[in-house]
């Protein structure tokens, strides 16, 4: 009667089987999706950008407040020094956004909800982040994991944390993202799936809980996505501006 | 009555979910490698191919779009800014015409009052010196009146004495003791009629 509550992250080939070696890199829900969020973004964007008016239509005020929300977010986290990344970050912002957002819609895949996708994104800000940092201060970069005004009997254990907290950055960062994409709509499914089977008679208390996290979930979309490159930018104020 | 089927109808679906779950329940599909390298193959592509149009091509057009939105801005209020300036001038420029045509008007005034005053100056000088003159004419006219006066008096006196005295005595009476005596009275009186 209720469909598994997981069902809604199974990932399916779309069209044929298409192989490059040993390697299966089929056209699947996932790919639909991304692409669809990347054509949306580039459809919204290029239409904002196309006319410069001096009183901006509806689509040209929405690209150019992002514009400026990413500059912001970037320049009030991670300086100025920050603006040649301005480009990935907005990409970063925009792609899990929409990616999050298209999840929301009833029979969507949620290619965020994915932890491949989410780990190989944090994996790839994790080195160019480090290759960064260690190009701007070369071996001086190895000073973020010594902080300043340690009593040195505690410094070897610091350094171990430290390296420890950098060293799991990719995860945190991408296992927060899958994490909160999968359980709220493992959650909102579960409850949808309780409407069905308690019926008319007891299926409003459910339903009406699926109405709330509907609304709630919009909202970790968006703060997962803000949140997801607002720690790129703090990351990269590490690599940028080192501060211990 | 409804009641209770109501709750029991809960009660019993809260079974069904269990064992439909518990039947269809599968590890987490996330964990399953299958499509992991198809997963990150279009994850590149797509992201990729997003990041190369929006760095190159939309994000310089709305960096630009806003640049020249604030540029045109600043121009227009530089713009206004000169125009009140301007403005300013000229309402500056105005009210000193204004003014020195008000300092011309007056000057103008006054020159013009001061003419009129010296006009009135000249005209009542000619009045003046006419009236003198006439008050002298006719006051040599009331001295020669003056003058002739007392001779004329004692003639009208020497006449109505004679006609007098020959209506009374009925002889002619010579003129010339007369005129004598006439002549001696208005010697006498004449300093008490005319205060001379």
């Amino acid at each position: 009667m209720a469909a598994n509550p997981m069902s809604q992250f199974d990932v399916y080939r779309i069209g044929p089987e298409i192989k490059v070696g040993a390697f299966d890199i089929s056209f699947t829900n996932a790919s639909l999706f991304m692409i669809l969020s990347t054509v949306s973004i580039l459809l919204i964007f290029n239409l904002g950008s196309k006319k410069n008016s001096i009183l901006p239509n509806k689509i040209q005020l929405l690209a150019e407040l992002s514009y400026t929300f990413v500059s912001k977010m970037i320049s009030d986290t991670a300086g100025s020094k920050a603006k040649p990344y301005f480009a990935f970050i907005f990409s970063l912002f925009m792609f899990v956004l929409f990616c999050n957002m298209f999840g929301m819609i009833p029979y969507t895949f949620t290619v965020t909800s994915h932890i491949i996708v989410t780990f190989v994104l944090a994996a790839f800000i994790f080195i160019g982040v480090t290759v960064i940092g260690f190009i701007k201060h070369g071996f001086g970069y190895l000073k973020l994991f010594v902080p300043s005004g340690v009593p040195a009997v505690l410094l070897p254990l610091i350094v171990i944390i430290e390296i420890i907290s950098y060293l799991s950055r990719p995860i945190s960062l991408s296992v927060r993202l899958f994490a909160n994409m999968m359980a709220g709509h493992t959650m909102m499914k579960v409850f949808g799936g309780f409407v069905i089977s308690l019926g008319i008679v007891g299926g409003w208390l459910p339903l009406s809980f699926s109405v709330a996290l509907t609304g709630l979930e919009i909202l970790v979309a968006f703060l997962q996505a803000y949140v997801f490159a607002i720690l790129t930018c703090i990351y990269l104020n590490d690599a940028l501006n080192l501060h211990h | 009555m409804v009641k209770k089927i109501y709750f029991q109808s809960i009660f019993f679906s809260f079974f069904f979910i269990k064992e439909a779950f518990a039947a269809e329940s599968g590890g987490m599909p996330q964990l399953n490698p299958e499509f992991w390298v198809s997963q990150i193959f279009w994850l590149i592509l797509t992201f990729g191919i997003m990041y190369l149009v929006l760095s190159k091509l939309i994000l310089p057009k709305i960096s630009n779009n806003l640049e020249s939105r604030k540029s045109q801005i600043l121009e227009n209020i530089e713009a206004a800014e000169k125009q009140r300036e301007d403005s300013d001038a000229k309402l500056k420029e105005y009210d000193e015409i204004i003014s020195k045509s008000k300092d011309e008007a007056n000057s103008i005034f006054n020159q013009a009052r001061e003419k009129a005053l010296k006009d009135i100056g000249a005209k009542r000088e000619v009045l003046d010196k006419q009236i003198d003159s006439e008050i002298a004419e006719a006051e040599k006219e009331i001295d020669a009146l003056r003058k002739n006066a007392p001779d004329k008096i004692n003639k009208i006196a020497i006449e109505t004495s004679s006609e007098l005295l020959q209506k009374l005595i009925g002889a002619e009476v010579n003129n010339s003791s007369i005129s004598a005596i006439v002549d001696d009275l208005s010697k006498r009186n004449g300093d008490k009629y005319y205060g001379n």
